[in-house]
């Protein structure tokens, strides 16, 4: 079979890519291994045993940063909708009230309105205001989307700017762990795509989770006669010459095209390619307690959104030594926004940095038993940040990075892939471009742009 | 086509490719850029959406001439 373009997995940025090149009559096809699209921000469903009602529960990011009103110009969130013809009201999103850094010494509120962080930082840190507003104003003027951009240390930058220690720590925090391949630091480039999108822009929800961002993208890329395959993986990428000639699916079937844009990162890719490659795999993975409660917290047993938990003045952003590493968390309450978008349970998801390797060695039996420890630090953690809250547990669950490696095929369970990013999607092999979170743009938001611009790019400008 | 009808041909795109921008006030002698919220993006989408609607090609070094709305016309009627 012969096609214009192959898009290797649905997540966001595939089905963008496959989207973008359907729209204008290419003849494209999206394979995806799992059952289910999203990639790295997915969903899955678990019965609740008192009730027999079905939860869904979303993987990935904990909300939707980029956060903007509808028609508000310029803003990537906008940008990525026009690109894909979505109606902003499609998404039915809801703002987050605020989100919470939570050290030990200080503590700094953000919302979607950038003046309260500024407040936020005048009050707690008086001295670095000024300082503050003037890196405020470089991050503002950074083209961040430049596809040449070389790796330059974010803590490098911020030292020439800020003074205070723990300020800088308290700025990372969030940054860092919704974002970096890099342990301890992050590629300003970066810095400055994840700044915008939670400082400036902020986070938001769509009613019904990561879901309702999914099933949106699948029916447009069907509307526009984009062909989508799941349970076909690629097992190879074929190539002659230098030159990508198809894929051999899992099914062992050969689909034949000289564009493939790949979606499975970029050590992986180079993999199924038989090609060497010098990316490395990424230190950063993570596990995720999750568990439902029966009773909603009311604003005043829960408030934030979001909270970047860290027990002491240094956040420790690195694979954790031991199973997880308790020292920092995310506490996250996904439904904690208006009244009409909250679901029928509470919910919080509670995410530390984990190590694959240990995982990875346990038996069964050891591995549910830590599964269960992770879980229990995870309450201790949600207590420690709101001791209010009614935890009537109906359901729990725990995921580690070998659950993640199992269904989104990234090596070690790595979110944020490699710390080799390739900006211009380009590889060695021509017409073989990779796309999504190797490319190197971050988020839902990143993702789908991603795959719109390389779409663009290499799909229909060239031709 | 006349050049009314270029013109409308060209007005559909716009309100297809940028929904929540208001067509009906554009000045057809002033630049689409500075009325719209249409960057680079925007604009390959309106050259490929007059060749898939209207097999028209637009090579990339006459972008500028659709510029503005008066120029879009100027420039594809003789093409449509």
């Amino acid at each position: 079979m012969n096609y214009d373009a192959i898009v290797i997995g649905a997540g966001m940025s595939g089905l963008a890519a496959g989207i973008r090149l359907a729209m204008f009559g290419k003849k494209v096809c999206v394979l995806e291994k799992h059952t289910i699209a999203g990639g790295l921000n997915s969903y899955y469903q678990r019965r609740i045993k008192e009730t027999k009602e079905i939860a869904q529960f979303d993987v990935g990011l904990h909300a939707l940063t980029n956060f903007a009103t509808k028609g508000e110009r310029g803003k990537p969130l906008t940008k990525m909708l026009k690109q894909l013809r979505i109606p902003y009201d499609d998404l039915n999103l809801c703002s987050q009230g605020y989100s919470l850094i939570d050290f030990p010494e200080k503590q700094l509120r953000f919302t979607n309105d950038f003046e309260f962080l500024k407040n936020e930082i005048n009050e707690k840190f008086p001295h670095q205001i000024d300082a503050f507003n003037k890196l405020v104003v470089k991050i503002g003027t950074f083209n961040e989307l430049d596809l040449n951009a070389n790796y330059v240390s974010s803590r490098e930058v911020l030292k020439q700017y800020l003074s205070d220690k723990l300020l800088v720590e308290m700025i990372l925090a969030p940054l860092l762990i919704y974002g970096s391949a890099w342990e301890k630091d992050m590629d300003f480039n970066q810095f400055v795509i994840m700044f915008k999108s939670i400082y400036f822009e902020g986070f938001s929800r769509p009613k019904g989770g990561v879901r309702t961002i999914i099933d949106k993208l699948i029916s447009r890329l069907k509307e526009e006669g984009g062909e989508l395959r799941f349970r076909h993986g690629v097992e190879d990428i074929l190539t002659k010459n230098g030159k990508v000639v198809g894929v051999r699916t899992t099914k062992g079937e050969e689909l034949y095209s000289n564009k493939v844009f790949s979606s499975a990162g970029l050590p992986e890719t180079m993999e199924l390619a038989k090609q060497e490659s010098e990316a490395s795999i990424g230190r950063m993975t993570f596990l995720e307690a999750i568990c439902l409660t029966k009773s909603v917290p009311t604003q005043n047993e829960f408030g934030p959104t979001i909270v970047f938990h860290n027990n002491s003045e240094k956040y420790h952003y690195e694979g954790a030594k031991d199973f997880f590493d308790n020292r920092s968390a995310v506490v996250c309450c996904p439904n904690n926004y208006e009244p009409e978008h909250r679901d029928t349970y509470g919910c919080f998801r509670v995410t530390f940095m984990a190590n694959y390797e240990k995982f990875k060695s346990l038996e069964r039996s050891a591995y549910l038993e830590k599964k269960d420890q992770a879980y229990e630090e995870a309450l201790k953690i949600i207590k420690n940040v709101s001791p209010n809250v009614k935890m009537d547990v109906v359901l729990k669950d725990v995921f580690t990075p070998t659950t993640v490696e199992r269904y989104t095929w990234k090596k070690r369970g790595t979110v944020y892939g490699s710390p080799n990013k390739i900006r211009n999607g380009k590889t060695d092999i021509e017409g073989l471009y990779v796309i999504g979170t190797d490319q190197g743009f971050l988020g839902i938001v990143g993702a789908i742009l991603s795959g719109i611009s390389l779409g663009n790019l290499y799909g229909l400008m060239e031709s | 086509m006349t050049a009314e009808e270029v013109k409308q041909v060209v007005l559909d795109i716009i309100s297809d490719v940028a929904p929540d921008e208001e067509v009906s006030d554009i000045n057809s002698a002033e630049s689409l850029r500075d009325q719209l919220d249409l960057d680079s993006m925007d604009f390959l989408d309106i050259v490929m959406e007059l060749r898939k609607r209207h097999s028209v090609e637009v090579p990339s070094e006459d972008y500028p001439r659709l510029a503005t709305l008066d120029s879009c016309v100027e420039y594809l009627t003789p093409k449509m």
